[in-house]
């Protein structure tokens, strides 16, 4: 498999107080595929998908050494825009957080921010948003009803819509699915496979066959440590390292 | 009955009789305004000021002390909006989970807080001096306004620190600067919760007589200048109980029923605009 590289993390370590959390991370993050993290609870999994849209930084204590690379700059150098590196990724976390405003605001709040002003070309993004995330269907006719209305399932593919609607190479996703009941969680899968024509993806999860469903490469940590990584088949029909073979034959957990 | 039943009932009698107590203090206090106060109410008293003799029973209103005590009590409010929110926007947006300062600043409200308004009183006191102020409209704004904005700051923080971290991520991960997710996020969220803490902070400074008394004085005219002494509700009705005439007496009540009846005015108004402004928010 060509693997050409969206985001690079060089000996990344980040450190709660005195806790480490990351161990001297490095790995490439292959572009425009699904890169799944797994390992066990507390493994770090999620902060190294926080690193990487530098959302760690509001931790009083923390402390980060090493860099991350996203299209070849460094995102914790001291000249780089941190709303920009933002801009580049959408975030999906455990449970969906819709903003506190009605439908269409949610999915228009992005663009709005970063200056959109013009109505008719909000409606527009809206709408592609929320059929790219297969809601449209289900909200158009109550986009101005609250967004704290809907399903919690209807809640994620809004939140999607709303990343994908800042227009980000990256989306990110923090167990997207641990908060949905499984055919929500089977469609937010299938945006997902459908997505990574045109963007890169990397969901954390701690659930082994939705690694397998997902996975293009596969980064296993344990303890904060990056055992192994590679592509999906490899880690997941021949891992090199004991510890990996472990996990995925549900030995350790 | 076993145990655990007998202690349920016991624990809910216990409720039942607090809300019972509660209850009836506030039946009994409104009770007593009204029934004192009604035979003195007429037209006169809102609507004209104090007259010759009006302490003496005779003709004339309270208009001074009413519109004294709103203007006193609304700049005062307003004035603290503008200290508490960027500084409880500070502590909640812009201060990190954990920051010395932000639990310094929570420390000092809760203090702040708990100080007695005569010594906020005496504070305003002192800085009027400094200042070169006489007894004024200005100076009961200022000792209201350090009286209130404690209490609305802890107020607004309470319901701002409610606000679950994750929805300020999800706007930052948008790109959103903080001061867009303060103001677009954050106080959008807390809307009821900031218009309960200002009717709080308003409630408290136009029934405070003690912070009021060295600093805005007390007039028998219309306030009309900062600058100049401003009659106000609490200490109307101070003076008032404060003669031995029957009739004045009935007349300090009355304006107790007209204070208590502006706060559940203002009250009640809030009440219907938070209910127009929570439809969106997240539970």
């Amino acid at each position: 498999m060509e693997l050409k590289t969206h985001i690079s993390v060089n000996n990344l370590s980040v450190f709660y107080g005195n806790e480490p959390a990351l161990k001297n991370v490095t790995v490439d993050i292959p572009d425009k595929k699904i890169t799944v993290i797994i390992g066990p609870s507390g493994c770090g999994k999620t902060t190294l998908l926080k690193s990487f849209n530098r959302m760690l930084e509001a931790v009083e204590g923390i402390k980060i050494s090493g860099a991350v690379l996203v299209d070849g700059e460094n995102i914790f150098d001291p000249g780089i825009e941190i709303t920009g590196v933002r801009k580049k990724m959408g975030l999906l976390s455990q449970r969906p957080y819709p903003l506190p405003m009605s439908i269409y605001d949610n999915v228009a709040y992005g663009p709005r921010i970063h200056g959109l002003k013009k109505k008719k070309e909000l409606d527009r993004i809206v709408e592609h948003y929320l059929k790219e995330s297969s809601l449209w269907e289900e909200v158009k006719d109550r986009l101005y009803t609250p967004a704290s209305k809907l399903s919690i399932g209807q809640q994620q593919r809004l939140c999607l819509a709303r990343g994908l609607a800042v227009e980000p190479e990256i989306i990110l996703g923090d167990e997207p699915t641990s908060a949905l009941d499984p055919k929500s969680s089977q469609r937010i899968e299938a945006r997902f496979l459908e997505l990574k024509k045109d963007y890169t993806i990397v969901v954390v999860t701690h659930i082994l066959r939705q690694a397998r469903r997902l996975a293009d490469y596969v980064i296993f940590l344990y303890l904060g440590e990056l055992i192994e990584h590679g592509p999906a088949n490899q880690i997941f029909d021949n891992p090199k390292q004991e510890m990996t073979r472990e996990y995925i034959q549900g030995v350790i957990s | 009955m076993n145990r655990a039943r007998i202690e349920e009932n016991l624990f809910k009698g216990l409720m039942l009789i607090s809300t019972v107590t509660i209850l009836t203090c506030l039946l009994l206090i409104l009770g007593t305004i009204i029934v004192k106060g009604l035979p003195a109410m007429n037209w006169a008293m809102v609507s004209q000021i104090p007259k010759g003799g009006f302490y003496l029973g005779k003709e004339g209103g309270i208009l001074n002390a009413i519109l004294g005590s709103l203007y006193l009590a609304t700049i005062s409010t307003v004035l603290s909006i503008l200290i508490s929110l960027p500084v409880v926007l500070y502590l909640n947006v812009y201060a990190k989970k954990g920051s010395r300062l932000a639990y310094f600043s929570r420390f000092s409200f809760d203090v702040l807080w708990g100080i007695p308004s005569i010594v906020y009183g005496a504070f305003g006191f002192t800085i009027m001096l400094y200042l070169g102020l006489r007894a004024s409209l200005l100076g009961g704004i200022i000792a209201v306004t350090f009286l209130i904005f404690p209490i609305m700051s802890r107020a607004i923080d309470e319901v701002m620190r409610m606000i679950p971290a994750e929805l300020l991520e999800a706007s930052y991960a948008l790109g959103a600067t903080r001061l867009e997710t303060a103001f677009k996020i954050v106080i959008r969220q807390s809307l009821p919760g900031i218009l309960t803490a200002v009717l709080i902070a308003f409630g408290r400074g136009i029934g405070d007589a003690a912070s009021v008394i060295f600093t805005a004085g007390f007039t028998d005219y219309i306030p009309y200048s900062l600058f100049r002494p401003a009659a106000t509700l609490p200490l109307a009705i101070f003076f008032q109980l404060n003669t031995p005439i029957p009739e004045v007496q009935e007349r300090a009540y009355a304006s107790a029923f007209i204070l208590t009846l502006i706060i559940l005015l203002v009250s009640l108004s809030c009440r219907f605009l938070t209910k127009r402004f929570t439809k969106h928010l997240i539970k």
